[in-house]
């Protein structure tokens, strides 16, 4: 069984013999995923570590949408690529993360909306960089055409003399927007060809419907704790070789919690302006801003302690094209929170309105990348999740016997 | 020829499960410790990265292990699969050690599981790896270089320089010696040496030599070269010198290393036939994991040393699934003919096969009644009429596990120059299982005798050099039943 290649290529019937109709050709990263599955499901060694492998054993053979799933669903925690008897240079070369990787970052392409879209995955590094220019364009231009410059007498940080508040509003509210719809049309296109009761059958459908309650709470916590970048045993996952760490998952903590922080202060943010007519600049100890300064901070470590962590990481369990997207989007939330405390420390000086640009086209240039970047991964990942507590709670087909 | 300057108080010959539970302990208790492995970093680990469970003896519910496994039910078990070839004490020693020793391994990073979907009947009896075998050997170096122990690969040691029984120094194959005040021996059996099998399995009537179709389970390292140095130095040996544990195996498997996930676990639920296309043994006879064993030297003794377990679709989905896809046909005939056996003889073993199939309720959980009736041989569960398409084929082939000749040794795994211990010379895992596994197999044991004889041999050898181990003697004293 040599490894598949050419990633791109369509093949017809993949590792499993069953007719497979042409509508079902495994693109070859899938077909690796299915040949690497058939040797896993006859070892399971594995099997302790994370989410993938039991979701596995409910399988004897790998389609399309079970591929797409279970790529969604490995962490690339690593943990079952230094474990493996069977991984290069063993003739077999089992690696599961590597075949998962590549897969997951094409169904982020495959499920984008607008479909068309999902070439600027493909030049992950440059979709960040234009959206990046596009947006410090766009503000220092506005800021210049609507005061007439970028260096100012100090202005009490009052940000709306710069901007209007109803300007940003709008604007921002429209990119977010559609942000979110691109990404739910993607995840609704994607939860449809994975679902557990894609096969119509009654009895799925009821147990289903009964799993819903539990399944998205344990979804929720295992998002929330990110369970699966445990090992396992707890320990953590790997990085540069078979040791384990944790500090994959606290610095992924700090910048999940740290988003949502930040994301939490734009919205008190907004109550505080309509609701109750307070209006920027908030006080230090306002909570606009302890939220978006704590926020901000886990934005500085988290992303920095990835990105520490992404340039040692063993390039064999990696898929290094995606290089540029994961680090593209790692730096962009740094740059974010960076120029944020920038732009609080300045915000009474003569440089407001020029890191007010600055922040603001950054913020943008986020937002536009939100469904066409590495952010896709928490949606998808979160639906995997979803599916795997579903199902786990549905009965199983297979019957296997003794060993 | 280079005599390397640091000495090390304890040299350790191998990277397996025994070699680096030895390296530990001497080094735990204050020795120096160099370990050397004939396998690149890649390859290490021998035939213990292949492994995934330890037989554990119990007295209550213990973590991933349920219920309980007393001693006694654990000695009864070894003997029977041994049909007596054991040393009691010795065997009683590596049964109660295996009751107290997970805490240790799993301070130096080994990881236990419940067990693995499609194992449960071991769930008693069987704490598993987390990640299997190679993750274990994984944890083991982490913790060896962490704590001082030196390693290194690509080193297979070619002889020992011996005097009066005692260890001087070791000659690697590149030609260094290598002097210590101690040595372990843990590099294996000699089940990865082909030319060596093929002489111990000898010629059959048919002018086969039956070893050469025969495939190697795990790693390609354990070529027998210290234990054949041994038995020509005049150490004491046990076991064998002929037999191997060898099972049914997918004839696609690799030469060397293809573990687990190559066992065909099909052979209950159809029938076997061989190149003549004959069927030769009752294959519903008991649980598959019970005559896995039985089936590799039944497929020894076949022209070719080949065999196909076929199965129709009533099958498909009541057995672990194959690592490689079956040779799938419409027809019996069509299979016949796609496998090359000859597709008369081929039908008429099937007819005969269908014809003596009695109704019967069919549960392959249980040893059910579906069995046959004026067929030889008979097939006395599980028989069901094989009728249904798709039907598969799934070559079978001998695979070897592991050899049982090894060094006579006692409970402080010295090895032994006509019943006289050696001083500073020891032997763990494979090198000395015969003395309580001389034939048969059940599963998880060859971990509890490498981990025991591993830790005790590295003790042993560190005392030797003067290195008290600051706490193994009350679980050794526990053991060993003082
Ligand atoms: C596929 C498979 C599955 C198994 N599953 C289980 C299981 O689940 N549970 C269980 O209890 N047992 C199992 N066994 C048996 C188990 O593998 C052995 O009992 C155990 O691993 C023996 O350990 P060891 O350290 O003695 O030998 P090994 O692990 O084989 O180590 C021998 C080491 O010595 C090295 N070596 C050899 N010659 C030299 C030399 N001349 N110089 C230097 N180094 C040398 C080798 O490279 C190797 O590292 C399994 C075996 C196989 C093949
Ligand atoms: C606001 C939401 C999120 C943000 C900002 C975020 C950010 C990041 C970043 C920057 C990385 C680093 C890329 C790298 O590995 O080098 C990353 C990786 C990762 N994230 Fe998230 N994430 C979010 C949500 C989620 C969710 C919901 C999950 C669900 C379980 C998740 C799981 C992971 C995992 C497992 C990795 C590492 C594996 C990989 O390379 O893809 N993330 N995330
Ligand atoms: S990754 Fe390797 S060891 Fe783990 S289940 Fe798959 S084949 Fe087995
Ligand atoms: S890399 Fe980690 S998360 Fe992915 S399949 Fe392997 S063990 Fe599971």
């Amino acid at each position: 069984m040599p490894p598949v290649t050419d990633l791109e290529a369509p093949v017809v019937g993949g590792a499993c013999e069953a007719g497979v109709n042409f509508a079902d050709a495994l693109t070859a990263g899938e077909a690796e995923i299915a040949r690497i599955m058939q040797i896993c499901n006859a070892c399971r060694y594995c099997e302790g570590f994370c989410a993938v492998f039991p979701a596995m054993t409910r399988r004897l053979e790998f389609n399309k949408a079970d591929t797409h799933y279970l790529a969604n669903l490995c962490h690339n925690c690593g943990s079952c690529l230094y474990a493996c008897q069977y991984a290069p240079p063993h003739e077999f070369a089992v690696n599961v993360p590597q075949a998962m990787a590549r897969v997951r970052v094409r169904t982020y392409q495959d499920y984008t909306w607008p479909l068309a879209f999902g070439r600027l995955y493909e030049r992950a590094g440059l979709t960040v960089a234009l959206a990046l220019s596009g947006g410090l364009a766009l503000f220092m231009i506005l800021a210049i055409a609507m005061n007439g410059r970028l260096i100012h007498e100090p202005l009490a940080g009052d940000f709306y003399v710069i901007f209007p508040h109803n300007f940003l509003a709008l604007l921002f509210g429209v990119v977010f927007l559609f942000a979110m719809l691109a990404l739910a049309v993607g995840v609704v296109k994607f939860w449809r060809e994975v679902s557990p009761t894609r096969d119509g059958n009654l009895a799925d459908i009821k147990a289903a419907a009964q799993a819903r309650v539990p399944a998205v709470a344990e979804a929720v916590t295992d998002v929330a704790r990110l369970r699966y970048l445990g090992g396992g045993h707890g320990d953590g996952c790997n990085e540069g070789d078979d040791a384990f760490t944790l500090w994959r998952r606290r610095f992924h903590h700090f910048t999940l919690y740290g988003f949502l922080l930040c994301f939490a202060a734009t919205c008190v943010a907004t109550l505080y302006h309509y609701l109750w007519n307070l209006y920027a600049p908030y006080g230090f100890s306002s909570a606009p801003v302890i939220l978006g300064s704590l926020g901000g901070i886990g934005l500085i470590i988290g992303p920095i302690g990835l990105l520490w962590l992404n340039l040692k990481r063993d390039a064999l369990r990696a898929d290094v094209k995606q290089n540029a997207m994961d680090r593209g989007f790692i730096m962009l939330l740094l740059l974010v929170s960076a120029t944020g405390f920038a732009l609080l420390l300045l915000r009474d000086t003569r440089f407001m309105a020029l890191w007010l640009a600055i922040h603001l086209g950054t913020v943008m240039a986020l937002f536009l990348t939100l469904p066409y970047g590495k952010f896709a991964h928490g949606i998808f990942r979160s639906a995997a999740l979803l599916k795997f507590n579903i199902e786990k709670r549905m009965p199983n087909r297979l019957g296997l016997g003794g060993e | 020829m280079a005599t390397t300057l640091f000495m090390p108080d304890v040299l350790v010959i191998g990277g397996g499960n025994a070699a680096l539970c030895s390296a530990l302990m001497a080094r735990e208790a204050g020795a120096s410790v160099l370990m050397l492995e004939s396998a690149p970093k890649e390859w290490r680990g021998g035939n213990s990265m292949h492994v995934r469970n330890l037989r554990c003896m119990h007295e209550e519910p213990q973590d991933v292990l349920v219920e309980a496994y007393p001693e006694e039910e654990y000695w009864q078990d070894l003997l029977k699969v041994t049909g007596g070839l054991t040393d009691e004490p010795l065997a009683r020693m590596v049964i109660r050690h295996s009751s107290r020793c997970r805490p240790w391994m799993r301070k130096h990073g080994v990881h236990f599981q419940p067990p693995l979907s499609g194992a449960l009947h071991v769930a008693r009896t069987n704490a598993f790896f987390m990640g299997g075998g190679k993750a274990l050997v994984n944890a083991y170096y982490r913790s060896a270089e962490a704590l001082g122990v030196e390693i290194r690969y690509d080193s297979p040691v070619k002889s020992l320089e011996l005097k009066d029984g005692e260890f001087v120094a070791a000659i690697t194959e590149s030609g260094e010696r290598i002097t210590a005040k101690s040595c372990v021996l843990g590099c294996g059996g000699f089940e990865s040496n082909l030319e060596w099998q093929r002489e111990a399995w000898g010629q059959n009537e048919r002018g086969e030599w039956t070893a050469e179709n025969f495939l190697i389970r795990g790693t390609r390292f354990n070529q027998g070269v210290l234990l054949k140095f041994m038995i020509d130095a005049g150490a004491d040996t046990i076991g064998d010198p002929t037999q191997a544990h060898c099972v049914a195996i997918d004839a696609r498997a690799p030469l060397y290393d293809g573990g687990i996930c190559t066992r065909i676990d099909c052979v209950s639920l159809g029938v076997v036939v061989n190149r003549e296309a004959k069927r030769f043994y009752d294959e519903g006879e008991d649980f598959w994991p019970k005559r896995y064993a039985i089936w590799g030297r039944l497929v020894a003794q076949q022209p070719g040393q080949t065999a196909w377990s076929i199965i129709d679709q009533k099958a498909i989905g009541r057995f672990m699934p194959p690592v490689f896809d079956g040779t799938k046909a419409n027809t019996l005939e069509e299979l016949a003919v796609k496998i090359g056996v000859d597709p008369a003889t081929f039908m008429d073993t099937l007819n005969a096969y269908n014809a003596a199939c009695q109704p019967g309720i069919f549960d392959h959980t249980a040893l059910d009644d579906c069995r046959t009736d004026g067929v030889t041989p008979a097939k006395t569960h599980w028989a069901r009429v094989i009728d249904t398409a798709p039907f598969y084929a799934y070559p079978l082939k001998p695979g070897i596990t592991f050899t049982y000749l090894g060094m006579k040794t006692d409970a402080t795994g010295a090895c032994r120059f006509n019943e006289v211990p050696s001083t500073n010379l020891f032997a763990a895992g494979e090198m000395v299982a015969g003395n309580v596994l001389g034939k048969g197999y059940t599963a998880g044991v060859g971990m509890s005798i490498g981990t025991a004889f591993g830790r005790i041999a590295g003790v042993n050898a560190a005392a030797s050099t003067g290195h008290r181990h600051p706490t193994f003697h009350e679980e050794l004293s526990y053991a060993a039943g003082h």
